[in-house]
């Protein structure tokens, strides 16, 4: 406590540096918070899935659709309690730019299975009598500024022509990890019009969703489900919804693990920029270190002295780092909203920046610190003389 | 007759530079009496530094004891030395190296760091120290804020603010004019005779070396009468 005084003067000694070298870690810590928040934003659909939850789609691949009458034989299967399904849409609003998540889903079925969508019951019951109504999500309508009954078009993609929807209902998450970006129609909307326009594309659906009573026994159900239609022209591949949502991940694996490397590159470079500072302070105070030894001062005072300035330069400057990352956050998450409806700072991440920024403390006093002790009084006194 | 203060005996001192080994003082024998005020002199390079150093624990000899107060010195380890040169020893340096970012106050509090005495012990002793070089009123003065005499002065302070009995002063005056020079050697002259402080000070300069009641000669490493 006694030597707080001197690591707080020295560590103002050259205020500029000193500064120069915080907003560097700053900026640093705020990259690494960044990046790792990007790479959590990649699993957070992941992470909201139920463990009670298997997805089934088309064992060659999800582009190709399954047909709507599996239903009846997957649900026979013992230890299933729900079934549902889902078509994705791909229709276009306005723009192309304009993406965001469109599923047909059965209007019976699948809000049961998703109880994290909360939505208000009348609003519901409007959906459940009209057969182009939609209900979209939360952040979903803030950004197009939709609300309850405005009409909606859309050009079909996948489904081609133009469609016609009302908004009947808009969602909100029950909790902070799920998705508020989603369209959902229903499915007996779009099927009836396959049905006159391509009946051979009618009666099709991308994925069933089942509600399993035992996660335990997801690997014996999954089994069970894909052998009803083994050999069959449309096999199936039946997953937790955990697996389902990080075979995405996979798919952009490159990309997940190039920002992992970025975020160990930066505190690469934080610790060069201190490492840098430590090594021009404690090169310019040898003499001071040499007449501290002079005095009395042993190798654990100088150590302190070092380590402490070395340390308080670093946490302030992580510190600061995962203050500016809150803004930034808030910028890059509104830039990625189509491609991350979850953007958030993780207290995982806050530790982890900030353990880097110390442990970068730690590491870059290393060296000096030692050529501070190391180097002999008589030989730092000569360099005054 | 006072006691052995301080013992050099059959000191030698070399460097090594590459493979080449310089010497720097042969066979010193010096007994320094308790409350002696010794003047060392020579030529620059005759070594005087070297054996304040050796003196101070602050470097150790090629051969040789170096006893203080009854303590074989060389013996010590380096923390043991440290510590030892903190209770022991009060230092003054030619360029005073006092702290710049620390006022005269705290430049004289440093030493005082290392003890367990509390806060208010410490003020004490820091103000009954500057009070002695009377400069009671600049102890809130930074370094860059005082004369050259001042900052010596300071640097005096600090060195006699833990009572140490022997105080080593490496040409104290060598950086001053006239006047502050006068002061200095003023105040070590009180020092000794007031407080009783045994002082070893290295000088080149016949006028300082006036002020010690003994004054011994080194050259080219040999020390004379």
């Amino acid at each position: 406590m006694k030597f707080l005084k001197l690591i707080r003067r020295n560590t103002t000694r050259h205020f500029l540096r000193t500064f120069l070298t915080i907003l560097g870690l700053a900026i640093a810590v705020m990259a690494f918070a960044i990046i790792r928040t990007s790479i959590d934003a990649w699993y957070s659909g992941a992470r909201a899935s139920s463990p009670n939850r298997l997805v089934v789609t088309n064992k060659i691949s999800l582009v190709f659709s399954l047909p709507l009458a599996y239903k009846e034989k997957i649900a026979k299967v013992k230890g299933i309690t729900g079934i549902s399904y889902a078509q994705w849409f791909g229709g276009i609003y306005v723009d192309a730019k304009n993406f965001f998540p469109q599923f047909a889903v059965d209007k019976d079925t699948y809000f049961d299975l998703y109880p994290e969508f909360l939505i208000p019951p009348k609003q519901k019951e409007t959906f459940m009598k009209e057969r182009n109504a939609v209900i979209v999500g939360r952040k979903l309508a803030d950004r197009f500024g939709w609300s309850v009954g405005d009409p909606i078009r859309l050009t079909g993609s996948v489904f081609p022509g133009q469609w016609d929807f009302v908004i009947r209902g808009i969602y909100t998450g029950a909790k902070e990890t799920t998705d508020e970006a989603t369209w959902f129609m229903r499915y007996d909307y779009l099927d009836e019009r396959m049905k006159k326009e391509t009946p051979q594309r009618a009666g099709q659906v991308g994925s069933f969703i089942l509600r399993i009573a035992d996660p335990s026994k997801a690997a014996e159900i999954s089994k069970e489900v894909d052998s009803l239609f083994k050999n069959s022209l449309a096999e199936t591949k039946t997953q937790t919804e955990e697996a389902f949502q990080l075979s995405f991940v996979s798919m952009a694996g490159t990309i997940v693990k190039g920002l992992k490397i970025i975020s160990i590159l930066v505190i690469g470079i934080i610790l060069l920029v201190l490492a840098n500072t430590m090594a021009m302070t404690a090169r310019e105070r040898i003499s001071e270190y040499a007449v501290m030894k002079t005095l009395g001062f042993r190798s654990i005072h100088i150590l302190g002295l070092i380590f402490g300035e070395s340390i308080f330069i670093a946490a302030v400057g992580g510190i600061c780092g995962i203050i500016i990352t809150y803004p930034i956050k808030i910028l890059v998450g509104t830039a990625l909203s189509n491609f991350f409806p979850l953007f958030k700072v993780d207290i995982i991440t806050i530790i982890l920046g900030l353990s880097a920024s110390l442990l970068v403390g730690l590491l870059a006093a290393i060296f000096p610190a030692l050529k501070a002790i190391r180097t002999p009084i008589v030989d730092g006194l000569r360099i005054i003389e | 007759m006072s006691e052995v203060f301080v013992q050099l005996q059959s000191i030698y001192k070399s460097y090594w530079r590459d493979s080449l080994e310089i010497p720097v003082l042969y066979n010193i024998n010096l007994n320094i009496a308790e409350s002696e005020f010794l003047a060392l002199m020579g030529p620059s390079g005759s070594g005087k530094t070297t054996l304040l150093n050796l003196i101070a624990g602050i470097d150790r000899p090629s051969q040789g004891e170096v006893i203080v107060k009854g303590q074989h010195i060389n013996g010590l380890s380096e923390n043991a030395l440290a510590r030892w040169r903190s209770q022991n020893i009060g230092f003054i340096f030619q360029f005073y190296n006092l702290m710049p970012v620390l006022n005269a106050f705290e430049n004289v509090e440093l030493p005082l760091l290392l003890t367990r005495m509390n806060k208010k012990e410490r003020r004490q002793h820091v103000e009954t120290a500057l009070s002695i070089v009377g400069l009671s009123d600049r102890m809130k003065h930074y370094p860059n804020q005082l004369s050259g005499g001042q900052e010596q002065r300071v640097a005096i302070a600090r060195a006699i603010v833990t009572d140490p009995n022997l105080i080593l002063a490496d040409e104290p005056t060598g950086d001053l004019d006239k006047q502050s020079e006068e002061e200095i050697l003023n105040l070590l002259s009180r020092l000794n005779s007031e407080f009783n402080k045994t002082i070893i000070m290295v000088t080149h300069d016949p006028r300082a070396a006036e002020k010690a009641h003994l004054i011994r000669h080194l050259d080219k490493g040999e020390l004379y009468d």
